[in-house]
């Protein structure tokens, strides 16, 4: 990004689908991929005279995450109409929050795995409730434009995540996704689900265009259905492209033109202009008079803290200093969800040996979830057992090469270390009869201690290989380092 | 005295006596509506069958020995804005013609588990909006006591039909006066409870902060029965207040010793009819008579009440109202002529759009339509904190008004309206002039107090005057019992309008 001849300015709004049974403000089922219309009833169809009545859950759901962003919670927030018509918006309303937001200022830590960008922490503005609209479906094709409407998602709470416009480059803006995507799997108010909706993201993105009158600013855009993690940072980019083709074009600046909308056709690769914002309706917000305002108590916030766990940031931290994984490792460990974590703390602390748990967790383990698209849970080999394999690896019993063949046969066969080792005819070789062999092959072999002796120590390579022949239990470690000692002893 | 003259609470003796049916009662009352309503059109419509099949149920089980509810086989009017399931419920208008809600307010719940006996749906102003109850989108609502001037609105029917003798009791609801206002022109009694005393579910909203449900009867008595059954916490609103209702018939009948009523001079300033003022003045007196002290008041922000009103009101209304887009349920405009119209007027309008306009400009009346503006306009962008805002502000004044004189007096006491019932058609071409018939009604819903309307008096032309009496929030019972001890020493509740 640096040798763009501008900066990207990126602010997110993510919604989040908070994992409630039922509904914000009714007593509907939640749940995704019903048959439509059947998860309704008269308060999220919007009949006359029927009334909202807020679920709690939701609210302390809301307040969680608020708080795992290290945002406030104010002791007191209300409920706002935000008006418009839309043909799945039943009200003519949604229910949202404008003022008094349930939760303000707070920040995510985003970094990079691939060096791509410096660690930066992205402030969020506020986190607040609201209800999600409901499903139009166009049917264009049939030339009938006939449109459909599913209300099942009507009313499913969600929280909106506002962050400051504090990302400089479409890999941060797709970094933070990820992370806050991780914060929330971590605490378990979400499915996360970009592809069924329930993770979603909107970007205000502008330039910051060095000129020689000084940096200009190019007219914000917001950007839209961006589905996937890839979709926005390939949306970013495209349209940080697109603005500055645009300005080069027509030298229009910020506030020479309205704040446009932006759809990404993720099929074309492209954003296409929805609609101009200005346009676009007063939503003329006020209280809503059908709910009562929410106060609460520094207990209930203390109370909901106290739920919070273990977050990603604080894991990471301690996977490098506590368990001396590399950053590296404790990003891709942590990464992958607490499951993981927890499968490697365990096998840490029955292994006692922390920095060859990590490696292999790193290494084998996430190969075969990676070749099996499997998770964790599903994973054969439990913690307990792949310690067992580890401790032969630490005493020496087996070297890390034959540790592989025993780990493929595990897997296979769900035999423990001990089995498996057993029945591959791997025996440990007495330390005696290991000297006594390499003896004979530094008697046998003149060239190579000539070799060796004239500098060359890779020479010794051809013994282990007459070692393996000899006894296949050999470990190639000890063979090199006997042999080494014998001929430097000569 | 016919029995369709008796009181409820009477009806309600004879008919735990034996001595009466409520199959007898209820046909009792279809035949009075049979006669008198073709008249006064106090009904939108008559649910015959139904009634006569609930009324026979309930002579069963009562025959049976079987347990029964607290208003078992009085039959009821209820006010067509109160959903009640499979059944039509049109809000007075064409928009909602249709419109059969899948579910019961909770109010008819209450009533059906009270085994009350559902006669009808009562006119309205269309969407409760208005005072004459010419609004209605089926017809005018007139008043008994002269069919050539207007029953009071926006509960019109609901107060018609009490002083017709077409039904012993109904519930209507009150916005700034809806209840109040039509009682006092018809010559009945109507109570505002406080705000959150009655459950608003199924209640089609108007203005939600300010609505509530409340009874209209011939007596105090007959009132706080029906109220008793109405109010109560309800888990499906929010706004309704978590706190045990009492059971107001059982006191009503107990006088108020030390009772201390608060006048306010300013009721009776500029405007007000010289016999209005007269009646409630004698009023005054025979609460003096009974002991009372009286205490002059000010209500210093009183007079903002209808400018405040007539901001919040139409607020919550047009967000209220954008339901009725013609999407969902409810009236929609025909789709060939939409689409006639767009190809005509070579408008780059989409369908939907269109769609919505047409829906709503055909499905809304002229004052619907009037205060969705309104509230759409005071809502917008650079008008909010000069108009919605403001209003907020001095609504909260007008609460602290209420709050500074419940801290002299326990009530207080006055005119309902400024001017007895006025003739039909007199003040459609003025909004303003119909508007300021909220005058004294308006302020209790903003502070969300109660307040009840009784008889007290009569025009040299027999047109009924109405008295107000006003309490803090949830004294409902003192209410009652204070308009009891009024209507005890007075017979102006016992007098009839002249039919044929």
């Amino acid at each position: 990004m640096s040798d763009a001849p501008y900066e990207i300015v990126i602010g997110l709004e993510a919604h989040v689908q908070l994992k409630t049974q039922t509904k914000l403000f009714c007593r509907c089922s939640t749940e995704f991929g019903n048959p439509p219309n059947t998860q309704t009833c008269p308060v999220c169809l919007g009949m006359p005279g029927s009334l909202p009545v807020m679920n709690k859950k939701a609210y302390f759901l809301g307040m969680k995450t608020a708080l795992a962003l290290n945002c406030g919670i104010p002791k007191f927030t209300k409920w706002d109409r935000k008006n418009y018509f839309y043909p799945d918006l039943p009200k003519g309303y949604q229910t949202s929050q404008f003022d008094l937001p349930m939760s303000e200022e707070g920040y995510l830590d985003i970094k990079s795995l691939k060096d791509e960008f410096e660690p930066r922490r992205v402030r969020i503005i506020r986190a607040h409730l609201e209800e999600d609209a409901g499903k139009s479906m166009h049917d264009e094709a049939s030339g009938k434009a006939d449109s459909r409407i599913d209300l099942n998602r009507t009313g499913t709470p969600l929280l909106e995540i506002v962050s400051y416009p504090d990302m400089r480059s479409a890999a941060e803006a797709k970094t933070y996704m990820q992370e806050l995507r991780l914060l929330l799997t971590y605490l378990d108010v979400s499915d996360c689900n970009m592809q069924e909706g329930s993770l979603r993201c909107d970007a205000n993105v502008n330039l910051h265009i060095p000129t020689e009158n000084g940096t200009i600013a190019t007219p914000i855009v917001e950007i839209k259905n961006m589905n996937s993690f890839r979709s926005v940072e390939r949306g970013i980019a495209y349209e940080a492209k697109r603005q500055y083709d645009v300005w080069q074009e027509t030298g229009k600046v910020l506030g020479e033109l309205p704040k446009q909308t932006r759809g990404w056709d993720d099929s074309a690769q492209v954003t296409r202009s929805q609609r101009e914002k200005e346009e676009s309706a007063d939503y003329r917000y006020f209280p809503c008079p059908d709910l009562v305002p929410v106060v609460v108590t520094d207990e209930q916030i203390e109370a909901v803290r106290s739920e919070i766990g273990e977050l990603p940031a604080t894991l990471r931290e301690r996977l490098t200093s506590d368990f001396g994984l590399t950053s590296y490792t404790a990003d891709v460990v942590v990464n992958q969800g607490r499951e993981l974590v927890d499968y490697f703390l365990e096998l840490a602390a029955a292994s006692g040996d922390n920095k060859l748990a990590g490696n292999w967790v790193q290494g084998e383990v996430l190969r075969i979830l990676n070749d099996q698209e499997i998770t964790i849970d599903q994973f054969r080999i439990s913690a307990g057992q792949l310690a067992e394999l580890l401790q032969l690896i630490t005493s020496g019993d087996l070297d890390s090469s034959k540790a592989k063949d025993v780990f493929a046969v595990m897997l296979d066969s769900g035999k423990s270390a001990a089995e498996v080792v057993q029945d591959l005819g791997i025996e440990k070789v007495d330390e005696s009869a290991l000297e006594d062999l390499c003896r004979l092959l530094v008697e046998r072999n003149q060239r190579v201690v000539d070799d060796v002796k004239s500098g060359n120590q890779k020479a010794v390579g051809a013994l282990i290989g007459q070692a393996k022949k000899e006894n296949p239990n050999v470990n190639p470690g000890q063979v090199r380092q006997i042999c080494l000692e014998i001929i430097n002893n000569l | 005295m016919s029995l369709t003259q008796k009181s409820a609470t009477e009806q309600l003796a004879l008919l735990q006596s034996g001595e009466l049916t409520s199959v007898e009662l209820t046909q009792a009352y279809l035949d009075r509506i049979q006669a008198v309503d073709s008249s006064v059109g106090a009904f939108l419509r008559i649910e015959t069958e139904s009634a006569l099949a609930q009324a026979a149920g309930i002579d069963a089980r009562r025959a049976a020995g079987q347990p029964v509810g607290k208003l078992a086989g009085l039959p009821v009017a209820i006010k067509d804005i109160l959903c009640t399931k499979d059944t039509p419920t049109t809000c007075g208008s064409k928009m909602l013609e249709n419109f059969v809600p899948p579910y019961n307010a909770t109010v008819v719940e209450k009533l059906l588990a009270a085994d009350a006996v559902i006669l009808g749906r009562t006119n309205m102003d269309e969407f409760a909006m208005g005072s004459s109850t010419e609004n209605s989108a089926y017809h005018p609502t007139k008043n008994p006591w002269d069919t050539t001037r207007i029953p009071g609105g926006s509960s019109g029917g609901a107060a018609a039909c009490i002083s017709a003798d077409m039904a012993p009791l109904s519930v209507g609801t009150d916005t700034g006066g809806s209840i109040r206002q039509p009682a006092a022109l018809c010559g009945c009694v109507g109570l505002k409870p406080t705000y959150g005393r009655v459950s608003r579910y199924g209640l089609i909203a108007f203005a939600s902060s300010l609505d509530q449900i409340g009874p209209l009867a011939r007596t105090v008595e007959d009132a706080a029965l029906l109220l008793e059954v109405l109010a109560g916490h309800d888990p499906l609103d929010s706004t309704s207040v978590n706190a045990p209702a009492p059971a107001y018939s059982e006191t009503v009948n107990q006088p108020l010793e030390n009772l201390t009523l608060g006048v306010v001079d300013h009721h009776f300033g500029e405007g007000i009819d010289p016999e209005i003022v007269s009646a409630v003045q004698k009023a005054i007196e025979v609460y003096e008579s009974l002991g009372a002290t009286i205490k002059h008041i000010e209500m210093p922000h009183a007079d903002y009440g209808v400018a405040t009103y007539y901001i919040i009101a139409p607020c919550e209304a047009s967000s209220n109202l954008a339901r009725y887009d013609g999407v969902h349920y409810g009236y929609r405009a025909d789709q060939a002529e939409v689409m006639a119209e767009l190809a005509e007027d070579g408008s780059d309008e989409g369908p939907l759009v269109r769609m919505y306009r047409k829906t709503r400009s055909e499905g809304f009346g002229p004052e619907v339509q009037r205060r969705i503006m309104l509230g759409t306009y005071a809502l917008s962008e650079g008008y909010y904190d000069a108009f919605y805002l403001k209003a907020l502000k001095v609504r909260r004044l007008i609460r602290q008004d209420y709050d500074n004189a419940f801290a002299e007096v326990d009530m207080i006491i006055g005119p309902v309206t400024s001017n007895p019932a006025f003739a039909q058609g007199e003040k459609n071409s003025d909004p303003m002039a119909m508007y300021l018939e909220d005058l004294y009604t308006v302020t209790a819903n903003l502070a969300g107090v109660a307040g009840i309307s009784l008889p007290c008096g009569f025009t040299e032309n027999g047109l009924p005057i109405g008295l107000q009496l006003q309490a803090a929030p949830f004294e409902e019972e003192k209410l009652l019992r204070a308009a009891q001890m009024f209507q005890t020493a007075t017979d102006f509740h016992t007098r009839r309008p002249e039919l044929s």
